[in-house]
């Protein structure tokens, strides 16, 4: 891969790095409209994204990952926790702006339809942001139609059109042009695929890959849908109730999943051999409120496993347990118990 | 629903101290010291300075104001200027009068409106839903002072089926004084009647195009169950609407009033422009707009009881 | 862009260039108007509303040059249809048809200044607190539900009453009275507006406020704020003309049709047609603006044309 001119550090520097972020949401009411009890909605999550990899986040809807994704791009303000982009700290006296991290991280939204303006056409909104940089108005249109064409629309017949004109493969394939309209070095996908059809979702994905190669990009592939995640992903965090579980390379975690989290969301996918049928027992109990998450470990109250350490201390993301020790490993889990972390090999239908 | 009755109710008290804040701080926002707008102009010093003492204008702004709120919250806003009479014991009898006027509109506009509206509605787009829309539409575009001389020029002038004015006085039997009621009742009651159908046929219009609708008559619903679940969801902006216009009814009538030469509020409160009576006008703002708020409030609550997405 | 990428991109846009030209689709704003384009009574009222501002500013043209003011104690109350008077005339002579040309100038600019200044002062507020939110909004808004407490027409007369006479202070007062309404709707739709995702993904681009306030929110803001701005000239004429009807605003002998609606009240026993003849006109230009506002809201609406 060519040399982006706006590396720092180079590749062994990763692209982000994400640590101890928090962000709890208030719930008012009561006579005085006070505080009466908080959303914790992303608690302690901590990540990095090498340069030129897809790091993909999954997880069942209202565990975190989009909050995520929306602290990363500053559209929401974190309450805690530190953001590098390539070696400089965001929103930091002594790092870069978060106007300037923009310009270099872009994110994709899941409804193709809302996140255009109805009253702009295609090009228009894509030109938008280079415009608004100071990229002159014919260069921006010109950028635009450009981008249209690498994303597979023809920019004379879908240049001038109107959102409500477009499919939403077709709308998506936009809103994919219209971020790489800054040309960043970093794409978060939030459920970008998750809204359309299956075979335009292949086809949407196909082409994120192209273009992640044509134009040197990092990944960071949120979803819930566990299959595409495998398919895109060289590395996965799991994400459960606003903390991370478990990380890892993508084979690692999908042929060996360790957090009994993880293993029951893989038991979930139902095999198509009848030879061998899943054995891992299905999740129990409630999934709990993230207004009020258990203690310590979030997920013993669903845990088979779980014992009293389970409630008093938050187990942290650290090699498996029976590994050896000085084996380098990428593969990290949260869980205290050995048993909870036994290995499970799963077998691919 | 208590916790945002009370919630609701703790919000009104500031907003009731702004307007009395307002009322206050009009008569010192006008030029010219309001004891010049008092006395006549060729009044020694030494008066003009007893009365200011008398009335307090010589303290500072904050204590006026505190002395006056106090008072004013026991009922007693002083003497009127131009007749020396309590102004409280005018306020409450010509408070009552149009009373009197504000809900007879009400319930003739409220009535007629939602009729027009429902109508319009169940009609769209057909001559019916044309017809009844216009006739909204002129309800609220006339000018109802207006309105109430090409009334009074067809029925008293021309004709001589009705009162011209006034409210009759005692000695009249009931059903005679029931005429001097009609005109200004039908007057007052016309841009009630536009404004709710107005809203009537939009809410109920976007009732039937929802989705919910079709269900239900999918469902096999005939169709009075059908009508009466529309006018369920139709309710709560309506009723808000409802209450809004009887503030403005009571609020608003200095017009018909003074057209009719009806002894209600707003002919009060014309007099007391024209007298410069600053305490019946004080007065007058300060009751109306108060009972504005009140109405608000409980207009509120009221949607919230009905219905629950309001209450958060 | 490497050496293959530029290839392919020159290849894509070679094979656009060969394809046919896709019709361009009109804009919203031009869908909007051909939609107002083909509704009859808009088109009426909006004929209408031109003739008699026409007839307004083009007053001395219209009436051959007779004098608003000039009266003639013989020539009172004349019926409709006298010679020379084709309106009759009022109660000090007056022509009416003179009267009612130069008296539209100030019952229009009555209506139409005070919504345009409230529009101003009330649209930039009430976007301002839409879009900024937190304190700055709530203390805005806290503040207009002061003055939103009071009935309008209440208001109006405060302080009409207070100030005293004059068109100006007439203007200043149904300005402040216009105020709080016009706040109230451009902050709840440019806070439904912030929420749009496209919004977000505008925030997320990196630009900055104002100018995502100029190129997203205002388009989407503006329609309903115009809608309603209409929809309230109607409500200024009428109140406006409710003031001068009760003293307080024009003073005469100035033309002005709610003026004139008073001073020919006692008029109505003697010539009860001339003397509604004024009221008819404010009737008329307020049915004709609200009309339009309707007209302009269903060309807008999406949902209804879809």
């Amino acid at each position: 891969m060519t040399a982006d001119a706006r590396d720092r550090g180079g590749p062994a520097q990763p692209l982000l790095l994400v640590h101890g972020l928090r962000k709890h949401f208030p719930v008012r009411g009561g006579l005085l409209n006070r505080r009466i009890a908080t959303v914790q909605a992303v608690d302690d999550v901590s990540f990095s994204v090498r340069k030129g990899e897809t790091l993909g986040i999954v997880g069942e809807s209202g565990c975190g990952k989009s909050t995520t994704a929306r602290l990363l791009m500053r559209l929401i303000e974190p309450d805690a926790g530190d953001v590098v982009f390539d070696g400089d700290p965001v929103a930091d006296r002594h790092g870069i702006t978060v106007n300037a991290m923009r310009r270099q991280m872009q994110m994709v939204f899941q409804d193709s339809y809302s996140s255009l303006n109805p009253r702009m056409t295609m090009a228009e909104s894509i030109a938008y942001a280079p415009r608004m940089h100071g990229l002159g108005a014919r260069q921006a249109i010109e950028r635009a139609e450009s981008l249209l064409a690498q994303v597979g629309l023809n920019p004379r017949q879908y240049a001038r059109r109107y959102p409500h004109e477009l499919s939403g493969g077709q709308r998506q394939r936009v809103n994919v042009a219209r971020a790489l309209a800054l040309e960043p070095r970093m794409v978060i996908l939030d459920e970008a695929v998750s809204a359309l059809d299956k075979s335009i979702e292949a086809q949407v994905l196909n082409l994120l890959r192209e273009l992640k190669e044509r134009f040197n990009l990092t990944y960071l592939f949120i979803s819930h849908d566990l299959n595409v995640v495998e398919y895109v992903s060289d590395r996965v965090l799991v994400m459960y109730l606003g903390r991370v579980v478990e990380t890892g390379p993508v084979e690692a975690i999908y042929a060996r999943p360790r957090h009994p989290y993880t293993r029951a969301l893989f038991a979930s996918k139902p095999t198509l051999d009848p030879d061998r049928r899943t054995m891992e027992m299905p999740l129990t109990g409630d999934p709990p409120n993230p207004i009020n998450p258990p203690s310590g470990c979030r997920f013993r109250t669903r845990c088979a496993f779980a014992q009293a350490i389970c409630a008093e201390v938050v187990p942290p993301l650290a090699a498996p347990l029976d590994e050896a020790a000085d084996a380098p490993t990428e593969h990290l889990v949260a869980c205290h118990l050995p048993e909870g972390q036994a290995a499970m090999a799963l077998h691919h239908a | 629903m208590l916790i945002f009755a009370a919630r609701r109710l703790i919000q009104a008290i500031p907003i009731l101290l702004g307007v009395s804040l307002v009322v206050f701080g009009l008569v010192h926002i006008v030029p010219g010291n309001p004891i010049d707008l008092l006395m006549p102009p060729e009044a020694s010093p030494e008066v003009i300075a007893q009365m200011k003492a008398a009335f307090g204008f010589d303290k500072p702004l904050y204590i006026q104001y505190l002395l006056w709120l106090g008072r004013a919250l026991r009922g007693d806003f002083g003497l009127s200027v131009f007749n020396a009479t309590p102004v409280w014991g005018q306020l409450v009898a010509a408070l009552a009068n149009t009373f009197v006027l504000a809900i007879l509109a009400a319930m003739l506009g409220f009535t007629l409106g939602i009729v027009c509206g429902l109508v319009a509605a169940i009609h769209h787009g057909r001559w019916p839903d044309k017809l009844f829309s216009a006739i909204a539409t002129t309800g609220v575009s006339l000018p109802h002072y207006w309105c109430a001389i090409v009334l009074v020029l067809a029925c008293a002038v021309l004709h001589d089926w009705l009162p011209a004015q006034g409210m009759g006085d005692d000695s009249l039997p009931l059903y005679d004084r029931l005429e001097y009621l009609v005109l200004p009742v039908v007057t007052l009651s016309l841009i009630p009647m536009g404004v709710i159908a107005r809203l009537v046929r939009a809410t109920v219009l976007e009732i039937i195009g929802q989705d919910f609708v079709g269900a239900l008559t999918a469902k096999g619903l005939t169709r009075w169950p059908v009508i009466r679940h529309i006018c369920k969801n139709a309710a709560p902006p309506v009723l808000a609407l409802m209450g809004l216009q009887f503030g403005y009814l009571l609020g608003g009538s200095i017009l018909v009033e003074t057209v009719f030469n009806w002894p209600g509020s707003g002919n009060l409160l014309n007099l007391a422009i024209f007298r410069r009576d600053i305490p019946v006008l004080q007065a007058t703002i300060l009751v109306l707009a108060s009972f504005f708020v009140v109405l608000n409030l409980l207009v509120d609550i009221a949607q919230a009881a009905i219905d629950p997405r309001i209450r958060r | 862009m490497s050496q293959t990428t530029a290839d392919f991109v020159r290849r894509e846009l070679q094979v656009a260039a060969d394809a046919p030209q896709a019709a361009p689709t009109p804009g919203y704003w031009k869908a909007v108007a051909r939609r107002l384009a083909r509704d009859p009574v808009t088109i009426a009222v909006t004929l209408v509303l031109l003739g008699i501002i026409f007839i307004s500013l083009g007053a001395p043209l219209v009436t051959g040059g007779t004098d608003p003011y000039a009266g003639s104690v013989l020539a009172r109350l004349k019926p409709i249809g006298t010679p020379g008077h084709w309106l009759g005339t009022d109660e000090t002579g007056r022509d009416l048809w003179t009267r009612l040309c130069y008296g539209g100038r100030l019952s229009l600019l009555a209506g139409i200044l005070p919504v345009s200044i409230s529009l101003m002062v009330g649209g930039f507020l009430g976007i301002l607190a839409g879009y900024a939110g937190g304190i700055v909004g709530t203390l805005i808004m806290r503040t207009m539900d002061v003055f939103y407490a009071f009935p309008s027409i209440l208001l109006a007369i405060a302080i009409c009453g207070l100030l005293g006479n004059g068109l100006s202070n007439s203007v200043i007062a149904l300005s402040v009275v216009f105020i709080p309404p016009m706040v109230r709707i451009a902050e709840t739709v440019t806070t439904q507006a912030r929420q749009l995702d496209f919004v977000e993904a505008a925030r997320a681009s990196g630009t900055t406020t104002m100018q995502i306030i100029r190129h997203h929110v205002l388009a989407n803001v503006l329609g309903p704020i115009m809608v309603y701005a209409t929809s309230l000239i109607s409500v200024s004429i009428i109140l406006s003309a409710g003031l001068s009807f009760l003293g307080l605003g024009v003073t005469p002998p100035q033309a002005e049709w709610g003026l004139m609606l008073n001073s020919l009240r006692q008029a109505i026993y003697v010539q009860p047609y001339v003397a509604a003849l004024p009221g008819a006109m404010i009737f008329i230009t307020s049915m004709c603006f609200n009309l339009m506002s309707d007209g302009f809201r269903s060309a807008m609406d999406v949902r209804l044309n879809k």
